[in-house]
């Protein structure tokens, strides 16, 4: 059934819309590059997958001018606290299997969940980012099914009364989708433990369970069905990345599956108030696989509706093949599976403070949004905007080299080109590079002031990235002549040398400044200021000495 | 207003009740009679103060002392089966004990105490197996807190008592296992799975069950093969078989003890509780236990009163030392479906308490026979849940099977007896999408109302009494294949488990039956955390109830110690 119904639309759109699948082609090339990136480096991504996206959603413009898609998302954040959600273990990525477990987080007899405070605290900092309501009195239930991975053969989660509630977050597209700014809905923010994982041998003749995973802490952010296309899906997930690392509560990588995104995605003829069936994809490894998966489920969907096998939409998961760049049945929902959730005895009830509350509110960085909208207000242009406050990083860098140098936009260019481009090549992370952000403000404000040229300022720029150091220790390093009595004893000898010259200056041919300038620059073997230069070659050649 | 002269019933019974605290003559046992002392014995003294007097005066080794038990046990412990392992490592812990008193140094306060444990209670060098197949070889890697505690204070654990699967029964034949135990290398008996009929035993009469769940624990201190025991109550199973031993059983508020390392069976439930011979060494271990454990969430950070202070040996007779105490029968505890012999004894217990001081009426708890049902909905379905664990694929009996499905399901299958799997079956059901509302939510309901009732009661009152159990210990097999019978057994104890309140089980009485009488234990129920008010209690009702020796026939001569 599963089979023939892939063959449907493998074939068929092919012959109805010939573009959108050569178009999904064309990602598919890009997405081997991306999944070999980290997903830190997104930002790098973007570029690549601007050309195929646009191109898609143009056919998709075609296909879905009667339909609309509803697109929600489920995100699972794994909390960077320095032990587990109930126990006192450790939690690091890649170790060996079964290292950081304890009869806790292993569900022997006998042993009971603590929980660790550090959850709480996260859970109502993101909760508040999120500009969700806080539950003063929430509780934990056990959410039970039986597989090898869950030891205790129950999730400690929340049902019913989840931590944050009613939230929503804002963001702005980026400037190659359109741009825009957009709110979507949080509906809900809850705490649990992450299950072990299952290593499947290659014969398929048995499996081992790692637990190390088990009883991490997660939150599990739910999204309102606000999202319309990929894009805003992806723009969406990325927010959250944003967030969530802004707020020192996750790493955030995508990869490693600190962060995890399911999505619903649903179509229906535009004007109908109805939800159409919902379809859950799972698998999605990068951004672009949130993005491409939705779009690829939305021409799917749009496809079957259109053409009157609306009916063969089924409440399912599936799977989204990055290989194939397609999505396919994982497993068909038989009635909703019963969870048997109940108020979790061995943890007391979580009962927040309006103190509390107030306190995790007043120590929050500035997030993102509040970053773009203070950019926005400096004058920058949108691009550079999201370019510095995608990475709270770069905002850090940026910030503080503003607050010597005036001239933010300046600031911005050379952050976004010449560090970049460095940092590129380099593979190193802005925290990385020797140059500080106090040392790219002094050499800025020392361009401006003309104390070097932009030449020399670009020079050093490279120098302190690579070896760091002082700008007005490299002036030094480098025997710039800054010495206004120095340059002035140049001046003095090169209109000396120049008498012809200076007599067809005086006589109005003030052009000739240049080739003094010039002379004199030439004398100090480049070395001279040629802000100082100028201001004094100026004053000399005018008789004012 | 229960008053011996207002209530003629009353008068009548309390003259019936001297025949019931006499027992019978008994019949020659184990080759050995009955010491003559037990018509006209003194009322109990604290075994460990006696054992710890007799170390520190250098009177007796601590390992003198254990060949002492580990004699007797051999003798008992073929008839008893109470325990399901024994520790092979208590000589060689006495003999530590005795190396530090040699060297003068500070010994526990429990040194050289033997305690049983229940095996639903993790211990790092014996096995765990709660009872159940799906547990058999479990060797925990640590201690339960309470065990810790026990042998940070001196105590000597002797062994792993038997009990109903995971806690579930009241008659202890719910046990996966028979007995298995060895003293010393030698196997006391011809090793597990003889005759059905090898069950723990009742030490009053071996043809009657010890109670349960905590049945092992009960049956080992009141034939002394050990001075206490911990057990565990969920419903009542440290109190019902107090009582059907003649012991002291105490369940403590939920909280003052850790649950940590306690096999969970139903968790908003479950406390750690305690047995002795006496009240004041019921105290004693529970004073040495209690406190609050950061691996146990829902353990309470409330001071722990020494429970010592309450133990002073005085003379009562004179005054009365209870004078002023409001004391409540709770009415529905002494209606119809209860023994009525069991019934003359509490009125005995409550006319003791009257000329005690005590003022004693009687107090009505309306939602008191809702509690029962409510209490297996809940218990079931955080049982459903706690067993979720036990899949065989960590720990424990493994079923062969090539599909995931049927691994889990086999191993279950074989792994848990028809109790527990009636109890998940229940719990699965209560919980399941479509009867939460109408069975999890209704029974948490009631056990609101049931706290509200207690707490109402218990501001009239300082105390509330009740019996234990319905009935004495009855005949091993009578209730096996019944287990609403079973279930309607545990209607003394439960509620008191849903208001989360302590409760103190003590001998008060005996009923015709065995060869010298059954013992009846009465309950009584103190606000939270006031286990010190119910131990003063018990302990001055203890030593001044005149004529009662709540040692079992079963015992030899001589095992004072």
């Amino acid at each position: 059934m599963a089979l023939t119904f892939f063959r449907g639309i493998q074939n068929r759109p092919i012959w109805l819309y010939p573009s959108a699948f050569v178009a999904t082609k064309h990602v598919f090339y890009c997405t081997m590059k991306s999944t070999q990136t980290q997903t830190e480096t997104l930002e790098k991504q973007q570029p690549e997958l601007k050309a195929s996206a646009n191109s898609q959603s143009k056919t998709l413009d075609n296909v879905l001018t009667n339909y609309e898609a509803i697109i929600g998302l489920e995100t699972h954040v794994q909390l960077s606290t320095q032990t587990k959600a109930f126990c006192s273990c450790p939690y690091n990525y890649g170790s060996q299997p079964n290292a950081t477990v304890c009869p806790i987080c292993m569900g022997l007899p006998g042993a009971l969940p603590v929980l660790n405070s550090k959850v709480i605290e996260y859970a109502v900092r993101l909760g508040l980012a999120l500009n969700c309501k806080m539950s003063y009195n929430s509780k934990f239930d056990r959410k039970q099914y039986f597989y090898p991975d869950l030891p205790k053969g129950y999730q400690i989660s929340q049902f019913d009364i989840p931590i944050a509630t009613g939230g929503y977050v804002d963001l702005d597209l980026p400037v190659e989708f359109g741009g825009g700014h957009r709110r979507f809905g949080i509906t809900r923010v809850h705490m649990e433990e992450d299950a072990g994982k299952l290593l499947h041998t290659g014969n398929g003749s048995y499996s081992q369970v790692d637990l190390n995973r088990a009883g991490v802490p997660l939150l599990e952010i739910v999204s309102e069905p606000d999202m319309r296309t990929g894009i805003e899906a992806a723009e969406y997930a990325a927010e959250v990345q944003r967030l969530v690392r802004y707020l020192g509560v996750s790493n955030g990588n995508m990869q490693e599956g600190s962060l995890r995104c399911d999505v619903n995605v649903s179509v229906r003829p535009i004007g109908q108030l109805e939800f159409g069936t919902k379809v859950e994809i799972k698998n999605l490894n990068s951004f672009s696989a949130v993005q491409r998966s939705i779009d690829f489920e939305i021409s799917r969907q749009v496809l079957l509706h259109s053409q009157g096998h609306g009916d063969q939409i089924v409440q399912e998961t599936r799977l989204w093949e990055e290989g194939a760049q397609k999505t396919v049945t994982m497993r068909k929902k038989e009635g909703l599976a019963d969870y048997r959730y109940f108020p979790e005895p061995d943890l007391p009830e979580v009962v927040l403070t309006k103190e509390y509350v107030n306190d995790v509110r007043s120590s929050l960085p500035e997030l993102p949004e509040m970053k773009r909208r203070r950019y926005e207000k400096m004058g920058l242009s949108m691009q550079d905007i999201l370019f510095l406050a995608n990475d709270m990083n770069v905002a850090d860098f940026f910030d503080t080299t503003i607050e010597k140098c005036v001239d933010v936009k300046l600031a911005a260019n050379w952050i976004m080109g010449d560090i970049a481009a460095y940092m590129k090549t380099e593979k190193l992370s802005i925290n990385e590079i020797k140059l500080t952000p106090q040392e790219l403000g002094e050499l800025i404000a020392s361009i401006k002031s003309g104390t070097i040229s932009g030449k020399i300022g670009k020079e050093i720029l490279f120098e302190l990235m690579a070896k760091g150091g002082t700008v007005k220790g490299m002036i030094k390093e480098k025997d710039l002549i800054v010495d206004p009595l120095e340059i002035g004893k140049l001046v003095d000898r090169v209109i000396a040398e120049n008498p012809k010259q200076l007599e067809q200056y005086r006589g109005g041919k003030t052009k000739l400044q240049g080739y003094f300038a010039g002379q004199v620059m030439k004398e100090s073997k480049g070395k001279a200021n040629p802000g100082l230069l100028n201001k004094i070659l100026v004053e000399k050649l005018n008789g004012k000495s | 207003m229960l008053s011996s002269v207002q209530n003629p019933r009353i008068l009548l019974l309390q003259c019936r009740r001297h025949h019931h605290r006499l027992p019978l003559p008994p019949k020659p046992y184990l080759q050995t009679t009955i010491s003559s002392s037990l018509h006209t014995s003194p009322p109990p003294a604290s075994q460990i103060g006696t054992l710890r007097k007799s170390l520190l005066s250098r009177e007796k080794t601590a390992v003198e002392l254990a060949e002492t038990y580990l004699t007797r046990i051999r003798l008992t412990e073929p008839q008893l089966k109470s325990f399901l392992h024994l520790s092979d490592a208590v000589l060689r812990d006495a003999g530590e004990i005795d190396r530090k008193i040699e060297r003068n140094e500070e010994v526990g306060p429990l040194a050289g105490v033997f305690v049983g444990v229940k095996d639903n209670i993790c211990t790092a060098d014996m096995p765990s197996t709660a009872g159940s197949r799906i547990l058999e070889g479990y060797r925990p890697p640590f201690d339960a807190t309470a065990v810790r505690k026990l042998r940070e204070s001196g105590a000597i654990v002797v062994g792993k008592t038997n009990l109903d699967e995971f806690g579930m029964g009241s008659t202890t034949e719910g046990s996966a296992y028979q007995f298995m135990a060895t003293v010393g290398g030698f196997s006391l008996c011809g090793g597990m799975g003889s005759r059905s009929s090898e069950v723990t035993a009742n030490p009053w009469d071996l043809s009657r069950v010890p109670g349960g769940s905590s049945g092992g624990s009960a049956a080992a201190v009141s034939a002394r093969q050990c001075v206490v025991s911990l057990g565990s109550d969920t419903g009542g199973s440290v109190r019902q078989p107090a009582s059907f031993c003649g012991v002291v059983g105490l369940k403590p508020t939920y909280g003052r003890v850790s649950r940590f390392g306690l096999v969970a069976y139903a968790s908003s439930l479950d406390v750690i509780g305690c047995f002795g011979s006496s009240v004041a060494d019921t105290g004693t271990l529970l004073y040495a236990i209690s406190g609050h454990d950061k691996l146990d969430a829902t353990s309470s950070k409330r001071e722990v009163p020494n429970f010592a202070s309450v133990f002073i040996t005085q003379d009562f007779s004179e005054s009365k030392p209870l004078k002023g105490l409001r004391v409540g029968v709770i009415r529905e505890t002494i209606d119809s479906g209860v023994d009525p012999e069991v019934i003359s004894s509490i009125r005995g217990a409550a006319s003791h308490l009257e000329e005690l001081g005590c003022i004693v009426t009687e107090v009505s708890l309306p939602s008191f026979s809702l509690g029962l049902p409510a209490y297996y909905i809940l218990a079931s379905s955080e049982s459903s849940s706690n067993l979720s664990r036990y899949d065989g694929i960590r720990y424990g009996n493994q079923a062969v099977s090539d599909k995931l499905a049927s691994l889990y399901g086999d191993s279950r299958a074989q792994g848990f007896g028809s109790e527990v799997k009636r109890r998940i079956l229940m719990g699965t059901y209560a919980l399941s999408a479509g009867y939460y509302d109408a069975y999890y939510k209704r029974a948490q309901q009631v056990r609101t109302l049931v706290q509200k009732s207690f707490k109402a009661a218990l501001d009239e009152n300082d105390i509330l009494i009740s019996p234990a159990a319905p009935s004495v210990a009855y005949k091993i097999g009578e209730k096996k294949n019944d287990p609403l019978a079973m279930y309607a057994g545990d209607i003394m104890t439960v509620n008191v488990n849903l208001a989360g309140l302590p409760a103190l089980v003590l001998p008060c009485g005996f009923v015709e039956g065995g060869s010298v009488g059954l013992p009846v234990g009465f309950q009584m129920i103190g606000a939270a955390f006031d286990e010190e008010k119910l131990l003063k209690v018990g302990h001055i009702f203890e030593q001044t109830l005149q004529g009662c020796s709540f040692v079992p026939p079963l015992v030899a001569d001589g095992f004072a110690c």
